[in-house]
């Protein structure tokens, strides 16, 4: 234990003898650390901001399009098919147990009318199920019931570019409930504002929309008796893919697809799309990280390159420590101790001056950054690892070193 | 505190030589060095007995073995054969570890070049061999270190480092190190060779004090001056002993100092003295 701590004394005292060269030294791995913290945190940041972006179309969405059909050859694209029906909707809560909501959508574009303004816009028919399934919430005023789905009710939720177009940026969305807004000439009662949602990650704005209950726009808007597609939500992200199979195997059953045949209809689950954007934001942390690594890489070859230096340099002070009776792994340990007192000292400053860089980023440039306790403490092993590492090999050759030679060493 | 213990070390000369113990005792030591086909003899069948208490002045012209002798002495290089014992201990088949453990309980080196850590100061270069010693604490480190300090008149100095000391100072600080580990023996390889003749005598007079108060030393010089300081000569050449006899007329450092003329010698100008030591202060605070 006692010589444990005079080699912790001996080397503080060899790197306080060259604090410039100590400073310089542990310069390179700060800059390592630094970068592997800061871009950790800019890497799990954009990371987490697309997860959320993702999360933010709706709540582990499952979508159901009727498939495409063709008639004599000629394939009429996707949505064509008029074969998705609101008992569909209605059965996939009822039957399959992974997806406790779903909601059928009918779309219709339109000219709207209000205020002495007018704007085109979507109009959404959709049952109250819609809310919970696309994480929507009012602003002002509240959600359609029911029995106002049911008994095909003129009302609707109006989303804020839509506010903005009729009543101008700085309208009071109180007042706007209750006002009366004609959809293709028919009068509408607003009943509730929604909230902002921004664009989506194809740059579709969430908020020029119109929501109104399914049947009011089925029947008096569209007049048709199908289904455009059906919005279903699984109970959490595990089960999506369960779910996806329920709902294959109900509307299989319901369509009377015979096995061997392709499904009448079509399912997409927002797995898919954020697993795209999950891998793209993978390949950005990981090229990230392997250019923190490099630097963190260099600064240890700086460590190694300015430890063989000193060894040359104090090769008569090593050779006087023989002489005095230090064993050759003693002179290893103090070398190796050195460097590794190095390593943690600039493990310590670049920890928090790529915190520092981190918060910059964040404040200056707006980037989300999420700096998380296990990046902290990688970037601080792999510099006491990378200390060990490029400190051995001059500690080694200091430790082999010839007394004679090295107290004659000129 | 050097004198009275001077004085009790004449009065123990009186015993005779073979009641006294042997500290090193070597027979027939050969060093061959093997440089591709040739072999080098540096040392031929060398027998030699030092006894406890003696000073003994090593000569030879360059070449003549005298430091690869001095080497296998100092337990920093080992003989190709023959017996070496040290203190009652054979360390001639000893591993590298072993002989770096008996440099650090046994053996105290002085050198040519001091070899003092720089930017060290004085009391930290002489608790160096204290630190590779897994015994001592902290405190025993520096209180064996101060007195070894002391005991070479550099009590006032401990703090300083060594560019802030002159060549004899250093020398001394050097002394004080191989003091410190309490040694059975030291080795002094040509300690004078670079200073000038006053602070040659100054190292030379701390060095027969010590030797008064009962310290083995054995001296590497080229120097038939400073040979005539030692109790003992041995001369070396071609690797071979070719003379071995006590030093007959043999100088005494202080007598020889007096003899020299006056110098401006800022140990004994109280006035330089401190300003000296104003300006260290000042040093080490701004540092």
């Amino acid at each position: 234990m006692g010589i444990i701590k005079n080699i912790l004394r001996i080397s503080l005292l060899a790197l306080r003898k060259n604090l410039l060269r100590t400073l310089l030294t542990a310069l390179g791995i700060i800059i390592g650390v630094a970068s592997v913290v800061a871009m950790m945190g800019i890497g799990s940041g954009s990371k987490q901001s697309i997860e959320s972006q993702v999360n933010n179309l709706g709540t582990n969405m499952i979508i159901i399009f009727p498939a495409s059909n063709s008639y004599g050859g000629v394939a009429a694209g996707a949505g064509a098919s008029q074969n998705l029906t609101y008992a569909d909707a209605e059965a996939i809560p009822v039957n399959c147990p992974s997806v406790p909501y779903s909601c059928p959508i009918v779309r219709s574009s339109s000219q709207v009318l209000a205020n002495g303004q007018n704007w085109r816009t979507t109009i959404y028919g959709a049952t109250t199920d819609y809310f919970p399934i696309k994480n929507l919430h009012t602003v002002a005023g509240d959600i359609f019931t029911n029995s106002e789905n049911k008994s095909a009710a003129k009302v609707c939720l109006i989303g804020q570019t839509v506010v903005k177009n009729l009543w101008g940026a700085n309208a009071d969305l109180n007042s706007i409930i209750g006002q009366s807004i004609r959809i293709t000439n028919i009068p509408f009662q607003i009943v509730g504002v929604l909230e902002i949602k921004g664009q989506n990650s194809f740059g579709q704005d969430q908020d020029d929309c119109i929501v109104a209950p399914f049947y009011t726009v089925q029947r008096r808007i569209l007049s048709i008796t199908w289904v455009n597609q059906i919005l279903a939500s699984a109970k959490d992200a595990n089960l999506v893919t369960a779910g996806t199979d329920e709902i294959t195997e109900l509307l299989s059953e319901r369509h009377k697809v015979l096995p061997g045949v392709a499904p009448d209809f079509t399912i997409r689950t927002q797995a898919d799309l954020s697993n795209a954007f999950s891998a793209i934001s993978n390949v950005m942390s990981v090229l990230l990280l392997i250019i923190a690594s490099i630097s963190l890489l260099v600064g240890g070859i700086g460590i190694m390159n300015i430890m063989l230096v000193s060894i040359t340099e104090r090769t008569r002070e090593i050779g006087l420590r023989m002489a005095v009776g230090a064993k050759g792994n003693i002179i290893l340990l103090q070398f190796l101790t050195e460097a590794v007192i190095i390593s943690f000292l600039g493990g310590i400053i670049g920890v928090a001056l790529g915190i520092g860089i981190a918060m910059i980023v964040k404040n200056v440039m707006h980037w989300p950054i999420v700096i998380s306790a296990a990046s902290i403490i990688v970037a601080f092993l792999s510099a006491a690892g990378i200390g060990i590492f490029f400190g051995f090999y001059p500690a080694r050759k200091a430790s082999l070193l010839n007394p004679i030679d090295a107290l004659r060493y000129e | 505190m050097l004198q009275v213990l001077a004085e009790e070390a004449v009065e123990g000369k009186a015993n005779d030589k073979n009641e006294m113990k042997t500290v090193i005792s070597v027979k027939n030591l050969e060093k061959i060095y093997t440089m591709g086909d040739v072999k080098v003899y540096a040392l031929r069948g060398i027998d030699l007995d030092i006894y406890e208490g003696e000073f003994v002045a090593i000569m030879g012209t360059s070449g003549s073995g005298k430091s690869t002798l001095m080497n296998i002495l100092g337990c920093l290089d080992q003989p190709t054969s023959g017996s070496y014992t040290l203190d009652g201990m054979d360390v001639s088949k000893s591993t590298r570890n072993q002989l770096a453990e008996v440099r650090n309980k046994k053996i105290g080196f002085v050198f040519q070049s001091f070899n003092l850590l720089s930017r060290t100061s004085a009391l930290e270069n002489v608790e160096l061999p204290l630190l590779y010693n897994r015994k001592t604490n902290a405190q025993e480190r520096h209180e064996r270190a101060v007195k070894a300090l002391t005991s070479v008149g550099l009590a006032t100095r401990m703090k300083n480092m060594p560019n802030q000391l002159s060549g004899g100072q250093q020398q001394r600080v050097a002394i004080a190190r191989a003091l410190v580990n309490d040694p059975v023996i030291i080795f002094a390889d040509e300690p004078t060779g670079n200073l000038d003749s006053r602070t040659s005598f100054e190292v030379i007079d701390i060095f027969q004090k010590l030797n008064a108060n009962g310290i083995t030393i054995v001296l590497v010089t080229h120097e038939p001056d400073i040979a005539q300081f030692a109790t003992r000569r041995v001369v070396f050449r071609d690797g071979k002993i070719i003379d071995d006899s006590p030093v007959t007329g043999r100088k005494n450092a202080i007598e020889e100092l007096a003899k020299l003329p006056p110098a401006d010698d800022i140990d004994n100008n109280p006035e330089a003295l401190q300003k000296i030591e104003t300006a260290v202060e000042t040093e080490n605070e701004a540092s």
